[in-house]
């Protein structure tokens, strides 16, 4: 009796032996970050739970630029080209069939005088709707800025440069104007003494005589933020009139076309250009 | 006491079995020699006969772009569905220069696209199988990979280059074909059955195949060996007028012909985009309005490039022009104002730039620098 008992206890022994071994592929909570991570288990059953954690805070913003556009309050997009929908300071009423501008160098700024770059450019196409939004892809410190700023155009350093992307969208500047690239080019029609004549409002380099180049580009200073969100949309807003007035009101009938020669043009947008710009929504 | 012990053996054995067939694992996949039916996971056990690749292996033959254009502007737009191969530009030669794709057999792709006029021809209007005219003239076909807009045809209907390659052979004015005709001449052909096997892995031939591969064959027409582009690579000198006139043509108050035809960091010589270049006050042809249906678009045509003039007379949509002397002509005081110009003929109130007839020459000088008669005489680019 005792032998059979024996037999009995050692067979049930082996018997649980197998199941461990042949089942080894045990199932159960296989994620070591869970409360009840399981190292036997092979296969997840499902079955993890967790303690709930308090979430990370955010250190850090990526920024998305957006740029709208309007003409003394009247948005604008494409949607109103070719169409005399617009009166200039001076009076001359106008439409807009093309513009495009490059800006450069964003940078936000702390109060102490400290200051975080975005480097890289953007040329905006609003004629063809493309790269209306800028996304950057630098982390910036979260936390509160006195403001933003950026080129309009390029430094004397980017402008030197060679620009695979400008070369493609034909966007250079022409060699006997100091070189470089352009910084924006606006063009539509004005009503001209009765008739509709063109103009070609195109900003960069100005030549102040012949072989003698100045730089043109200019600093666009916005108003501060304060970048809480991991995303972060902000728009950047250009009225479009202020390209005639502020502190020059501009006749299209005395310059329209070209300007690209003209120093005297030329330095009355770069002195027009900064007061187009301001910041708009910023959500995050 | 003994068939008790038996009993719990079995059960517990039973057990074991039951719990384990949950995971039995195994090689899953049918195609592999040791499939196991029972298997319901894979364990990685699973071993393959190697089988000898069915069809043909295709050979990329990704474009060689050239130092100029590697340094200057973005790479090629090449289809991710039609990648460069040998068999596919083979194929696409081919196909150029055979007159099987016209609706008689008397006409190929080379007939209006020739190398020696730098894929075009030099009439006015080409005539197509039927006698029949078109009404523009036939475009010059090179660095076509690098039309960013791939907008084609002097109007951009076609959004692709191999959409593009679809219209010439049912077009009534030119090869005056059906896709179904075509498709089954080759189908019927001894050799392009098994040419499309080779660059498509099929012998079933289709319009898309036939334009996939033209278009493969004319991504690699590149033209980019001129005297200007080895000028700019420090290889060569400019004569005294070409330098004048390549001032003239970068100067806003004279050529002005930057801002469409580009500067000499894009070495296109073309925006690829659409203008009214002043030709007429009212249009015979609307050009890119009838693709947009936007009357702002009427009188627009493409910009051409100013690479191989030397060749491609006569110039503009129309062929209106017989030489490059009339062209400069019109820039300088033919500009008619129309309701579309465009405000980069920023002279046109002056009837155009006015320049003088040294200045004309000058500007002749340079445009001419800008040809390139190694493209035209590339033994790889003309019939085998």
């Amino acid at each position: 009796m005792k032998t059979k008992n024996l037999i009995t206890i050692t067979a049930a022994v082996l018997a649980t032996v197998t199941i461990f071994t042949s089942c080894s592929k045990e199932e159960g909570c296989t994620d070591p970050i869970a409360n009840n991570y399981n190292v036997e288990a092979e296969k997840d059953d499902g079955s993890c739970t967790y303690t709930a954690t308090p979430p990370v805070a955010t250190t850090h913003s990526k920024i998305t630029f957006n740029f709208t556009h309007n003409f003394d309050g009247t948005a604008v997009t494409n949607s109103n080209f070719n169409q005399f929908d617009f009166v200039n300071a001076f009076g001359d009423t106008l439409s807009i069939s093309k513009l495009r501008y490059l800006i450069s160098e964003i940078r936000l700024h702390k109060a102490n005088g400290d200051s975080v770059l975005i480097t890289g450019h953007n040329l905006v196409d609003v004629t063809n709707a493309t790269d209306l939004s800028y996304a950057t892809t630098i982390d910036v410190p979260v936390g509160t800025y006195s403001g933003v700023s950026f080129n309009f155009g390029f430094d004397s350093v980017d402008n030197a440069g060679n620009h695979i992307d400008l070369n493609s969208a034909s966007w250079n500047w022409p060699g006997m104007l100091g070189g470089g690239y352009h910084f924006m080019q606006m063009e539509g029609k004005f009503k001209h003494l009765g008739n509709d004549s063109i103009y070609a409002y195109h900003h960069g380099t100005a030549r102040a005589s012949i072989g003698v180049f100045e730089q043109n580009f200019f600093n666009v200073n916005l108003a501060g933020v304060t970048l809480t969100g991991a995303n972060v949309d902000m728009e950047i807003k250009m009225d479009i009139s202020e390209w005639y007035k502020n502190p020059n009101t501009w006749d299209l009938n005395a310059l329209h076309a070209p300007l690209m020669p003209i120093y005297n043009a030329q330095i009355m947008m770069q002195q027009n250009g900064p007061s187009t710009f301001s910041l708009g929504t910023v959500t995050q | 006491m003994k068939n008790t012990t038996t009993y719990l053996i079995i059960i517990t054995l039973s057990i074991t079995l039951y719990a384990c067939s949950k995971s039995n694992e195994g090689c899953t996949d049918p195609l592999a020699t040791n499939y196991n039916t029972d298997a319901k996971e894979d364990d990685g056990s699973c071993v393959y006969v190697i089988t000898p690749v069915v069809g043909n292996q295709m050979t990329p033959a990704p474009l060689e772009i050239p130092q100029i254009f590697a340094q200057n502007i973005l790479d090629p737009v090449i289809p991710v569905n039609n990648s460069q191969t040998i068999e596919g530009i083979a194929l696409g030669r081919k196909l150029f220069y055979d007159p099987i794709l016209s609706g008689d057999g008397t006409q190929s792709c080379s007939s209006c696209h020739s190398a020696e006029f730098s894929f075009t021809d030099s009439a006015k209007f080409s005539t197509g199988i039927t006698g029949a005219m078109g009404d523009r003239q036939s475009m010059p076909i090179f660095n076509v990979a690098w039309n960013y807009n791939e907008k084609f045809f002097w109007d951009g209907r076609a959004n692709s280059l191999e959409e593009q390659a679809l219209g010439p052979v049912v077009n009534p004015v030119e090869m005056n074909n059906t896709w179904v005709s075509a498709v089954a001449s080759l189908q019927a052909n001894s050799s392009y059955p098994t040419l499309f096997n080779a660059a498509f892995g099929t012998t079933t031939i289709d319009s898309n195949l036939v334009a996939k591969a033209l278009a493969q064959f004319e991504r690699t027409l590149i033209s980019a060996n001129s005297k200007f582009d080895r000028f700019l690579l420090g290889q060569e000198s400019l004569t005294t007028n070409e330098i004048n006139g390549f001032a003239i043509f970068d100067d806003p108050d004279r050529g002005d012909c930057s801002h469409c035809h580009g500067t000499a960091n894009n070495p296109l010589w073309t925006d690829n985009l659409f203008h009214n270049n002043g030709l007429d006050a009212t249009f015979a042809d609307l050009g890119r309005a009838l693709v947009t249906n936007d009357p702002n678009d009427n009188g627009k045509f493409k910009t051409p490039s100013l690479r191989n003039l030397a060749y491609s007379a006569p110039y503009m949509h129309d062929g209106r022009f017989q030489t490059l002397d009339e062209v400069i002509d019109h820039y300088s005081t033919g500009v008619t104002i129309s309701a579309t110009i465009d405000p980069l003929m920023e002279l046109q109130s002056n009837g155009g730039s006015n320049l003088t007839p040294s200045e004309k020459a000058d500007l002749k000088a340079f445009l001419l620098a800008l040809s390139d008669s190694e493209f035209i005489n590339n033994l790889d680019f003309q019939a085998q």
